[in-house]
């Protein structure tokens, strides 16, 4: 399989996503430079974590005018498989390729640290590896990253199956202790209603490799090359 | 030249506004057998600071190790120091402070400092992997301290977490004496392929020299002068000598930079920070031997009508000066563009060793490049000594005084709540720890933070430490301390300590009281690295770290901190700190002793301000470290963690809440229960032992011949000494987790 990893200007997650689905996973890697207007065959496109544009005037704000996004777009209106992980969400939904926007943590503070998520869909790619309410360990790194939408989007999530992940406790249960930027119904991830577009603030890249002592995020990665199947 | 309009300026006076001696300016009026025009007064001055110069620090510095096995360069050589580390890699690593800035301006003067740091690895072309820093707040109490460490915290994170290098780890600490000056210590730490560095020099007549990254402004004027004096009551004021950051086009100047160092056509690069253009420009032409002609019209500006001295001085961030091969000025020039980076060339390389520079078609200075360094003709001084008066109340310190408290679970309750023992999580969770995918301490708390080393089986393990209050009390022995519980958490890694960057905090050098604690502390470390036989490759010093006080001169306490990497030949073998099931065997290797000294049991507890630093034996530690690493070697402990602050009870309690696990252990009736428990005695570890691998491991420690001695088991989750219930791990981690937030939140 072919990934394509967009590299925009502040990126800063795209080295680890290149190391994780070439180096770890054996997979074939294109490093797609901003600037540039080819997809080159890429089978599936990932926007990786960062700070594009150093995220001046609003997270994924300005990426999205980067001249690979019109490609990345083009790609996605016809059914292409995109996933957006933290700068990569903010960018998606900024480009309204997913709905919803990503606010300010409810502590106006930057947090780092693992967190639960549970699945919430047994019918998407990427979390085709999971099972129903299965919970895994996956860091997070974000600033922005309160997922919010007003009612009539989250009921639209809802109904058409969209939420991918709900942060948790290691039980599995929905807490406001357990969601720790307070998004909105403890939304961590969803996807299109087309369901080839993925968008979710934690990163499995940082759980996948198993020197780091832990590999939940392998099963979100390993579920993408269940592609081939599909 | 427009020499003749200002040198009639140009007096004294001039001189001693912008911090020079008058024995100085009349040596710059020898070198240049002129008197200087204010633009060159202002390069000397500048250039002989303490913070470019290390004028009245060198002498001493000289004295440290720098010899190992694995040096690639030697202290001052370049930017950082540089260690092989085998595979064919090497390490740049190096710390450095940004006390003053972010003592008036908490969350800029942290950014840039983290800036400043990465950017000295990088320059080399070396990619920063792991960011340390080291921190010195007041008391946590006061209003000022929490502004200060929001700011100085949100400012790390901003810029490290921006700039995609994990912080893996750091210390922080709190006492009053840091109330008005705080102390920042940043540490970046890079990995570079050995033969593939990039020197800090200028060297071949004709060779273009460029100025890339951003523009250049007003800010930071005069910042390494500013650095090197007092805070006083109008240092606000001074806001304007403070830098302010940009991450973004950092991280864009990371990648431009190593880019443009793989085409080959880079002959040497600087990067700016203190004193900018003048500091990057005489240092690197020093050092090649040859001169430079700059034109500062060229040099972008963020500012219109900037003069010439002040383009010169600016120290605006993440810029670089690029001394590139001539017939290569398309190619860097290419790599800029794609990263959307200003590339001016700004100047060339010329015969002689004199720097000139130009402005609108005229020369406003000219200056011999050799003349302003360090080791060439900076200043150097040596500073009259004499021991404090203080140290007279730390020879009256009698510990027979203090009474043993008839509830000890109290002190322990109160030692996990306490700032300097309590968890630092509200800090580190603000700092992107896992970024790059390599920080293995995530999931495996250890002593040191460990990161895997891409392309090979080794891991690299660092950490910082300092703990300044045994240092005020015994300068040589505190700051020996200070290298020995580095490597001693290195050691609980599984890791060999490898070498030593420092970060030396200390108040004003001509106070001969401070310079006594500058002179002792150097020993003290030199002492300590050469039986560690981990060689200082380099760092920073930070004087005039006090505060004027009602008219009185008050310094904080010194403050050597120590940067230490150090390397795990498989990180398979790394070693963790928590306890991993109840039924292990609990065990301390090292020497007891009746010790409360320095402690913050008695320091906080007892309120005992002067007491002796704690017991501390060189040679003894060095062999329980050994004896620590060939343990982990063979898998002959379940974990390892060392006794610092706060003792034998709360190393236990950090092994235990880490784990989820508790213990029950017996005291030892030989000792006073309170030194034994809480007491900061040095050279200890705690290990947990499995019964598989206690025969082993009890041969193994006997034939050390080192004491040691059974403590008693892990639990499921409670606490008991001498069969006395001390209450559950999780109310403790309640306590351990939530002390800091709930501070900062009142």
């Amino acid at each position: 399989m072919k990934f394509g990893v967009v590299v925009f200007p502040g990126s800063n997650c795209d080295r680890d996503m290149q190391y994780v689905l070439g180096t770890v996973m054996k997979q074939q890697v294109e490093m797609l430079w901003h600037k540039e207007h080819s997809l080159r065959g890429c089978d599936f496109i990932v926007l990786p974590g960062g700070f594009s544009y150093g995220d001046y005037l609003r997270s994924g704000a300005i990426a999205r005018f980067s001249p690979i996004m019109q490609e990345v777009m083009e790609f996605a209106d016809k059914g292409g498989f995109v996933l957006g992980i933290c700068n990569g969400f903010q960018i998606l939904t900024e480009a309204h390729l997913l709905p919803g926007v990503l606010m300010h943590n409810d502590s106006r503070q930057f947090i780092c640290k693992n967190i639960y998520m549970r699945a919430e869909t047994d019918e998407s790619l990427v979390t085709s590896k999971l099972n129903l309410g299965q919970v895994v360990q996956v860091p997070i790194a974000h600033g922005e990253g309160k997922f919010f939408a007003d009612d009539a989007t989250l009921l639209s999530l809802r109904e058409n199956n969209q939420v991918l992940f709900r942060y948790c406790d290691a039980a599995g249960n929905l807490s406001d202790a357990a969601n720790p930027n307070g998004a909105t119904d403890h939304i961590a991830g969803i996807c299109n209603k087309g369901r080839n577009v993925f968008g979710m603030m934690p990163h499995p890249e940082r759980a996948a490799d198993p020197v780091l002592g832990n590999t939940d995020g392998r099963l979100i990665l390993d579920s993408i090359l269940n592609m081939v199947e599909m | 030249m427009n020499n003749t309009a200002e040198a009639g300026v140009v007096t004294l006076e001039t001189a001693r506004k912008l911090g020079l001696l008058p024995e100085e300016f009349e040596k710059i009026r020898q070198i240049l057998g002129r008197t200087p025009n204010f633009t060159e007064l202002s390069i000397f001055s500048v250039m002989w600071s303490e913070h470019c110069s290390y004028k009245n620090s060198i002498t001493w510095l000289k004295t440290l190790p720098k010899e190992g096995p694995h040096m690639l360069a030697k202290a001052g050589e370049e930017n950082a120091g540089l260690v092989a580390i085998g595979d064919g890699l090497a390490c740049a690593f190096k710390i450095e402070s940004h006390n003053h800035p972010s003592a008036i301006e908490p969350y800029q003067g942290a950014a840039t400092g983290v800036g400043g740091i990465n950017r000295d690895i990088f320059t080399m072309g070396a990619r920063p992997i792991a960011q340390l820093n080291s921190l010195r707040f007041g008391s946590i109490d006061s209003d000022r301290t929490k502004w200060l460490m929001k700011g100085v915290v949100k400012g790390i994170g901003d810029y490290g977490n921006a700039f995609g290098v994990p912080t893996v780890g750091g210390e922080v600490f709190f006492d009053e004496c840091y109330n008005v000056n705080i102390l920042v210590n940043a540490m970046s730490v890079g990995i570079v392929e050995t033969g593939k560095t990039v020197s800090a020099i200028s060297e071949g007549v004709g060779n273009p020299v460029f100025i890339v990254g951003s523009a250049t402004g007003k800010d930071g004027i005069h910042g390494a002068t500013f650095a090197s004096g007092d805070l006083h009551d109008d240092s606000h004021e001074d806001l304007p000598a403070v830098q302010v950051g940009d991450p973004f086009q950092e991280k864009l100047l990371l990648e431009a930079t190593l880019e443009v160092i793989a085409t080959g056509g880079v002959v040497g690069m600087q990067d700016m920070g203190a004193a900018g253009i003048i500091c990057s420009t005489s240092e690197m032409s020093a050092k090649g031997k040859h001169g430079m002609v700059i034109y500062l019209d060229k040099v972008p500006t963020r500012q219109k009508n900037m003069e010439g001295w002040e383009i010169l001085l600016s120290e605006s961030q993440e810029r670089m000066l690029v001394v590139a091969k001539k017939g290569f000025e398309e190619q860097v020039q290419a790599v800029f563009d794609k990263w959307d980076l200003n590339c001016t060339q700004i100047g060339e390389v010329t015969s002689g060793d004199h720097l000139h520079f130009m402005m609108n078609g005229e020369k406003i200075a000219d200056v011999p490049a050799n003349e302003l360094v360090l080791g060439g003709g900076a200043p150097i001084y040596t500073r009259e000594y004499k021991e404090p008066a203080y140290v007279q109340q730390i020879k009256k310190y009698n510990p027979s005084s203090v009474p043993v408290p008839s509830d000890l679970k109290e002190v322990a309750k109160f030692l996990a709540a306490h700032p300097n023992i309590a968890s630092k999580r509200w800090i580190y969770n603000q700092y992107d720890s896992m970024v790059g995918t390599i920080n293995m301490s995530t999931n495996r708390p250890a002593d040191a933070a460990v990161v895997a080393v891409r392309g090979s089986a080794k891991g690299l393990a660092m950490t910082v430490d300092c703990n300044a209050r045994y240092v005020n009390a015994d300068p040589f022995t505190g700051c020996a301390i200070a290298v020995a519980e580095a490597a001693r958490n290195i050691s609980c890694t599984g890791g060999v300590p490898s070498a030593v960057t420092n970060c030396l905090n200390f108040g004003n050098p001509y106070n001969p009281e401070v310079y006594w604690q500058f002179v002792n502390a150097i020993k003290g470390m030199g002492a300590a690295c050469t039986r560690f036989e981990t060689p200082v490759t380099g760092g920073n010093v930070s004087f005039y770290n006090q505060s004027v006080i009602n008219g009185e001169e008050v310094p904080v306490f010194p403050t050597p901190t120590i940067g230490m990497i150090g390397i795990l030949e498989d990180r398979k073998k790394m070693m963790t700190l928590h306890f991993k099931e109840a039924g292990q065997h609990i065990f301390l290797l090292g020497k007891s002793t009746d010790d409360i000294g320095c402690s913050e049991y008695l320091y906080s507890y007892h309120k005992v301000k002067y007491s002796t630093a704690p017991a501390f034996d060189l040679e003894e530690e060095f062999a329980v470290q050994k004896l620590i690493r060939e343990l982990i070697a063979m898998n002959l402990v379940s974990s390892a963690h060392d006794v610092s602050d706060g003792g034998l009870f709360i190393s236990l309690l950090e092994s235990a809440m880490a784990g989820k696990k508790g213990f029950a252990i017996s005291t030892d009736e030989d000792y006073r229960k309170d030194a034994f428990l809480f007491g900061e005695s040095q050279g200890r570890i705690v290990v947990s032992v499995s019964d598989d691998q206690l025969d082993s491991f009890t041969e193994m420690v006997a034939e050390s011949g080192l004491e040691f001695m059974n403590l008693g088991e892990t639990t499921e989750g409670d606490i008991t000494i001498d069969e006395e219930n001390f209450g559950s791990v999780s109310d403790y981690s309640m306590v351990y987790e939530n002390a800091i937030a709930s501070k900062m939140n009142a």
